[in-house]
Order: structure tokens, then C-alpha cells, then sequence
């Protein structure tokens, strides 16, 4: 993270870097009162990625991405959207800048007193463009998000899913380089969330749109994000390719975003773990990329000798890169047989974690 | 009823609608911005301005904290300068507009707060000024509440009418109280209360069908 950082800064007089770059930001900073909500943040979004940025409520994601179109001013740091600084101009000179970026936001934030069309079209018309144009173009998003019958409909009548597609739509209207979603799914039923994250998912290759989302369900970054940057108390505490950092989490907070959707040692098996002892020894063992496509658990039977078991885990694929965690169980209070496995295991690259003892085979 | 006392009422009836209709009319025209204004200037508002809000406020709860039979009679010299004589029902307008102004602006006022922040925001987010955020955001989102607001004033002034007999405005109220209360013609009495009970409810059920229209939020 640190190197990535170091090469935005030295970029700063890099004349392909706006090119590159649809957003660096540069030791932002933002407080209220006595909470730092942004407390040196730096980033770097690059054309045509998707960035997730993750957090707990209140790490300050909402501050972040309100800074990106000057709805919120930081107190010190930089803005940079395409190459120009953003976070000292005056709001007159921010409103033709914000229509370079799309917002969609949590609670949907659709006009109830304007049609499914009306809405798509509201970018266009503040821009100024005639009524045919608008909604031509409004006709043409309406589409793309599959919402093509519901033109002439008020968005009471809609689901959520389908408030959020009118979204999408309205933020694509005036055809933005930049997409911000603010928790666009969180208000949204796990099915509903997966058509979400697929439509923009497909909006970011047909289009080739960046788009930086906040979330705070590490389920939304496994699914759509390029990259991620985990951020706590103002801070980027971790930042990388999605599957890396779902491979090797390198901060405690991290880790805990992460439980609910790697593989954990069962409870029941947690429970009766001893710190010595025992006549099984269960290990953690976490590998990743290419090392994980190959054969581990044959090459370990075969090169190894003496028995292991499988007791839980699983792999997953996140950006076609495998990503794996298994739980083994070794049996023996045999140290010699227990050191050749973790050696053999992190010969593979594997990382290995040995979790603790049971007193019976389980 | 006599038919002089008929013509009396069907006059008088004509002079009720005029000062409702004339003095909601001006409180509308005045009132909307006004309460457009406490919303922008607040804290938080488009137009962040607490002093600006401060003053408007006080200058608002003023003339509303005023009876209105005070106010009738206070604002005689300002009627005078406008329509050129303090009796009549055109001059009781100018009372009934100034007394209907500041409470119509706070009843504004209350519709536009109710509009989700988000919405405002949104518009921001798309670059949006401030006009659009008026003309596309706060007017169109609290219309149902404003329209539903514009008929409690209109009722108000049904009432507040029937004291402009203080200045010889006319209307049901100087009837009901020259004739049925004082002459005691206890028909000129039901039948007025009659027409008053039609009037109001009359404004209530155009006004909720209006409401019922323009709501869109499901």
C-alpha cells in the first residue's frame, strides 16, 4: 500500500497521470468535532477499474466519497478528479465538474413527484439539453437497465431493485467518468444485490466505466471489485487485488470483515481446542494464486509420509485467482511428522497456522 | 327570507369569496417564498444564512403573535397608501393578505422540511444549483403539502373574513352579525351559517382531491 501511495505522490507532475488517473487523493483529511472521520487518506482510482472501499459504519466511507464530488470539503489534502484539484473550488465550479460524476446511493433518492423517465432525464435537463435529447437518452438507459416498460411509471410503484436500476440509470444519464456508489446495496435483499452488482458489473466492461463504491459487505467487494481499500478510523489500514487481500488479510480488521465469508473452524471444533496435548493437531493452512492450483493435498499425501485429514474449508475463486483455506488434522503427538507437513505445506507457499490441539480424533 | 335580504346574502356571499380568494391568492404568491426562504436560509439549508433566518423568523412570528382585529386596525394608514381608502372589501384585503402571509409561510415552511435530504443531495450530486434544487427538488416533492397547506389557509380566511365587517368590507360574517345577530332574523343567521358550512367544505374537498392528485409517493 505504502509503494502505491509513494508512486501517486511522485506522479504529480506525470503527464499521463490524469489520463490514468480518474481520482488521486493525497492525504485527505476531514474532522468533526473531535472524531478524525478522514485522517490522511490517500488513493488512487484508475481508469476503468472498480474500486471497493470497506469499512464499519462510522470508519468514514460516506465522508470519503462525498469528498470526491464536493459535497463534502476536507480540511487539508488534495482532490484530484481527472487531473484537476477539486476540494477549493467554489460550489459554481464544482456543479458542471459534478456532472462528470454519477452517484447512486443507499436509499435510492428518486423524485416522487417525477416519472421513472423524468428521473433518468433530471441530469440532462439541469445540464440544459432539449426535451427530445433527454429523453431519448433517458429511452436508451432505461433500457440497458431493463427497465424499459416502466418509463412513464412513478417510483412508489417500483421495488427496491428496481428504484436502484432507475438509479444506475439516472447516474449514467449524463454519460460520467466516474461512477460513486454510496452502499447502493445495502438496502437490498441478497438476490436483488446479486442483479445490482452484475448490472454494474456489466456496465464497467460494456462502458469501461470506473466506478469506486463504498460498502461495508465484504460479499459486494468478492463479487465486483478490482481492488479493495479496507479503511478504519479515517485510515487506509489495508488496500490491494481483491484476491490478494482476501488470501493474505494483513489487518485485524480486515480479518473480521472477512469472517463471514471465508472458511472458519467450525465452533464445536473451536471449542474444544487445547493449547497442549492432545493426539490430533488441527492446522490453518491459507494458500493462494498459483501455488493453490496445483495438486497440494496429493503432493503432501505423496510427499509426506504418515496421515493427515481434511476436517473444513473450502475454496474460492475471487478474479479467477483461487483462493483457498483448509483446516487439517494431523494426527500424532509426533512433532517430526507435524514439522515435515508445515514444511512441505509452506514449500507450496502455503501459509500455516497450527490452531491447537484435540484430545479425540474428531 | 325577503328578497332584499336574498340579494343581501348572494352580495354578501360574493364579498366572502372575493377577500378569501384575492387575500389566499396574495398569502400564496408571498407566503411560498417566504417559507422557501427559512428553508434555504437555515442551518444546513441551500442558503445557509442563520442571521437572515433569524430576522425573517422574528419579522414573521411578529405579525403572526398580532390578533387579527388589531392588525385590521393598525394597518389602516398601509391600507390607505395601497388601495387608496381603508373601507371596503378591497381594502380589508390588504389586512387579510398581510395576517395570511407570514402564517401560509410557516405552513410552507413545515411541507418543505418534510422533503428527504437525500433528494436534495442527489440533485447537488448532479450538479445542480440551487434554483434547480427549488424548481426540481423542493417545490415538486412538497407540492401535496403545500397545496394541502393552501387550503387550511383558505378556511382560515373563510373565518378571518367575518371580522373585515369591522371595516365595512361586507361579507357573510357582517351579514350574519348585522342581521341574525343584532336584528335578530334568525333565517339570515341559518342560512349564512348554511352557506359557510358549503363554502368550507366546499375549499376542504377540492383541495384533498387536488392532494390526492399530485401525491405520487405511494
Amino acid at each position: 500500500m505504502n509503494q502505491h501511495v509513494t508512486a501517486a505522490i511522485e506522479n504529480t507532475n506525470d503527464a499521463d497521470a490524469p489520463a490514468r488517473d480518474v481520482v488521486r487523493l493525497v492525504e485527505l483529511k476531514r474532522r468533526f468535532g473531535a472524531t478524525a472521520a478522514l485522517d490522511g487518506i490517500s488513493l488512487t482510482v484508475r481508469k476503468g477499474e472498480i474500486l471497493g472501499i470497506i469499512g464499519r459504519s462510522g470508519a468514514g466511507k460516506s465522508t470519503l466519497i462525498r469528498c470526491l464530488n464536493g459535497l463534502e470539503r476536507p480540511d487539508s489534502g488534495e482532490v484530484f478528479i481527472e487531473g484537476r484539484e477539486i476540494s477549493r473550488l467554489g460550489e459554481r465550479d464544482l456543479q458542471p465538474l459534478r456532472r462528470r460524476i454519477g452517484m447512486i446511493f443507499q436509499h435510492f433518492n428518486l423524485l416522487s413527484a417525477k416519472t421513472v423517465e423524468d428521473n433518468v432525464a433530471l441530469p440532462l435537463k439541469i445540464e440544459g439539453r432539449p426535451k427530445a435529447e433527454r429523453l431519448n437518452r433517458a429511452a436508451e438507459l432505461l433500457d440497458l437497465v431493463g427497465l424499459s416498460e416502466k418509463a412513464k411509471a412513478y417510483p412508489a410503484s417500483l421495488s427496491g431493485g428496481q428504484k436502484q436500476r432507475v438509479g444506475i440509470a439516472r447516474a449514467l444519464a449524463a454519460r460520467p467518468a466516474l461512477l460513486l456508489s454510496d452502499e447502493a446495496t445495502s438496502a437490498l435483499d441478497p438476490e436483488t444485490t446479486r442483479s445490482i452488482l452484475a448490472l454494474l458489473k456489466d456496465i464497467n466492461r460494456q462502458l469501461g466505466l470506473t466506478i469506486l463504491l463504498i460498502t461495508h459487505e465484504m460479499e459486494v467487494i468478492r463479487s465486483i471489485a478490482d481492488r479493495v481499500a479496507v479503511i478504519d478510523a479515517g485510515r487506509i489500514v489495508e488496500e490491494g487485488p481483491v484476491w490478494s487481500v482476501f488470501a493474505d488479510p494483513r489487518s485485524e480488521i480486515t480479518r473480521r470483515l472477512l469472517g463471514a465469508i471465508r472458511p472458519q473452524l467450525p465452533p464445536e471444533l473451536a471449542a474444544r481446542l487445547l493449547l497442549a496435548g492432545g493426539t490430533e493437531t488441527i492446522l490453518r493452512v491459507d494458500v493462494a494464486g498459483e501455488p493453490a492450483r496445483g495438486p497440494l493435498l496429493s503432493d503432501l499425501a505423496r510427499t509426506v509420509p504418515g496421515a493427515f485429514r481434511l476436517v473444513h474449508g473450502g475454496i474460492d475463486h475471487i478474479q479467477r485467482e483461487p483462493v483457498g483455506t483448509l483446516f487439517l488434522s494431523i494426527p500424532g503427538g509426533d512433532a517430526g511428522h507435524l514439522a515435515e507437513v508445515i514444511a512441505f505445506l509452506k514449500s507450496r507457499q502455503a501459509r500455516v497456522e497450527v490452531l491447537g490441539h484435540v484430545a479425540d480424533p474428531v | 327570507m325577503s328578497p332584499i335580504l336574498f340579494e343581501l346574502l348572494l352580495r354578501s356571499i360574493w364579498e366572502t369569496v372575493l377577500m378569501t380568494a384575492a387575500s389566499g391568492l396574495i398569502s400564496l404568491v408571498f407566503g411560498l417564498p417566504l417559507g422557501l426562504a427559512l428553508i434555504a436560509t437555515e442551518r444546513g439549508g441551500i442558503a445557509e444564512s442563520p442571521w437572515v433566518n433569524r430576522v425573517l423568523g422574528a419579522v414573521i412570528n411578529g405579525f403572526r403573535s398580532v390578533p387579527f382585529i388589531i392588525l385590521l386596525v393598525a394597518l389602516i394608514p398601509v391600507t390607505r397608501l395601497i388601495v387608496g381608502t381603508s373601507i371596503g372589501t378591497w381594502a380589508a384585503i390588504v389586512p387579510l393578505s398581510i395576517a395570511a402571509t407570514p402564517y401560509y409561510a410557516r405552513i410552507a415552511e413545515v411541507s418543505l422540511r418534510e422533503v428527504d435530504h437525500g433528494l436534495i443531495e442527489a440533485a447537488r450530486a448532479m450538479g445542480g444549483n440551487r434554483w434547480t434544487i427549488i424548481r426540481e427538488v423542493l417545490v415538486p416533492e412538497a407540492l401535496p403539502g403545500i397545496v394541502a397547506g393552501f387550503t387550511v389557509t383558505l378556511v382560515t380566511l373563510v373565518g378571518a373574513s367575518a371580522m373585515a365587517g369591522a371595516i365595512g368590507a361586507g361579507g357573510l360574517g357582517d351579514l350574519a352579525i348585522r342581521y341574525g345577530y343584532q336584528r335578530f332574523e334568525t333565517s339570515v343567521m341559518v342560512a349564512v351559517v348554511i352557506v359557510l358550512i358549503i363554502l368550507v367544505c366546499g375549499i376542504q374537498w377540492v383541495g384533498d382531491r387536488l392532494v390526492a392528485r399530485l401525491d405520487r409517493r405511494g
